[in-house]
């Protein structure tokens, strides 16, 4: 009993040098923990209009800068 | 959540290269090195077309697959940064790129290449947001500061747009419409895998109908 213990601890010692290790392709990873969102720090360069830390202000706030490039809603 | 993307409109672009001077001035882009260019398709001749080029931050990156140091990396916005202290500036990644978006200032004495720069869509880099130390290496964050990449917010003809994706696609969805021509959107069938209007199929069915594709 003992020794078919020990073999099977042996086993599954012996076995694991032949898994093999992830192959799958490299998924780039944010970097840099903090996001966007949580602003600069600077206020002089900040945009008015959201409030650094505010996820949902902050694209608000580029949802309205993205609309100034549309033309079509001007008024004349 | 916001996926950036860059669209240039080739029925708009005035080949101004203002794009280029704002990215250059905004990041303070040393010589030798273009962030953003302006390409002129059939140059000379009737009908030519300009449309401005950088980095189109690719869902499936090129670069990033070919990157033996594995530097590069996607923000939660979709942006494609690098990190240029993992950088060794092989030139791997200018091979793959299909818009010649990676750069490389060679300023040594025996113009030795250095680290790659490319357009962050002034997303800055994974160095502190707003810090001395991500300005010189990867230019201003404005997306931090609440803003959208300099280059298509001060485009005169607007003929840039950056920002969401489907926002900007919006934007040029009704452009398209009131002027009836010029659906075509350079670059996004290889950046973004999208079928445009004026590409051929992707994914040729038997039988001759094309495989649904993405926006």
């Amino acid at each position: 009993m003992k020794a078919a213990a020990l073999l099977a601890v042996l086993l599954a010692l012996g076995t694991t040098a032949c898994t093999e290790r992830d192959q799958s392709l490299y998924q780039g990873k944010v970097q840099n923990g903090e996001p966007a969102y949580k602003g600069t720090g600077v206020s002089a360069f900040t945009a008015p209009g959201w409030t650094p830390g505010d996820r949902n202000s902050w694209e608000q706030e580029l949802k309205t800068r993205a609309q100034r490039q549309n033309e079509y809603n001007r008024v004349n | 959540m916001a996926r950036m993307k860059f669209i240039c409109d080739a029925e708009r672009c005035i080949e101004c290269n203002a794009c280029v001077t704002a990215c250059k001035n905004e990041h303070e882009v040393p010589w030798g090195v273009n962030r953003r260019r302006v390409v002129t398709l059939n140059d000379g001749v009737p009908g030519e077309k300009s449309i401005s080029v950088a980095c189109m931050h690719c869902s499936d990156a090129p670069c990033m697959a070919v990157c033996p140091v594995n530097c590069f990396y996607h923000t939660d916005e979709g942006v494609v940064l690098h990190n240029k202290d993992t950088c060794i500036g092989c030139g791997y990644c200018s091979y793959a790129c299909p818009f010649g978006a990676p750069q490389f200032p060679s300023q040594g004495t025996f113009g030795v290449r250095g680290k790659m720069d490319k357009c962050t869509f002034c997303a800055g880099g994974p160095e502190a947001h707003g810090s001395q130390e991500e300005f010189e290496k990867y230019g201003r964050n404005r997306l931090a500061e609440g803003k959208l990449p300099a280059c298509a917010e001060m485009c005169s003809t607007k003929a840039l747009l950056g920002g969401d994706g489907d926002v900007i696609a919006d934007i040029f969805r009704t452009r398209v419409v009131a002027r009836g021509k010029g659906a075509e959107v350079w670059g996004w069938g290889t950046a973004y895998a999208s079928r445009q209007a004026g590409q051929p199929p992707q994914n040729p069915q038997p039988g001759g109908t094309a495989a649904p594709g993405g926006k």
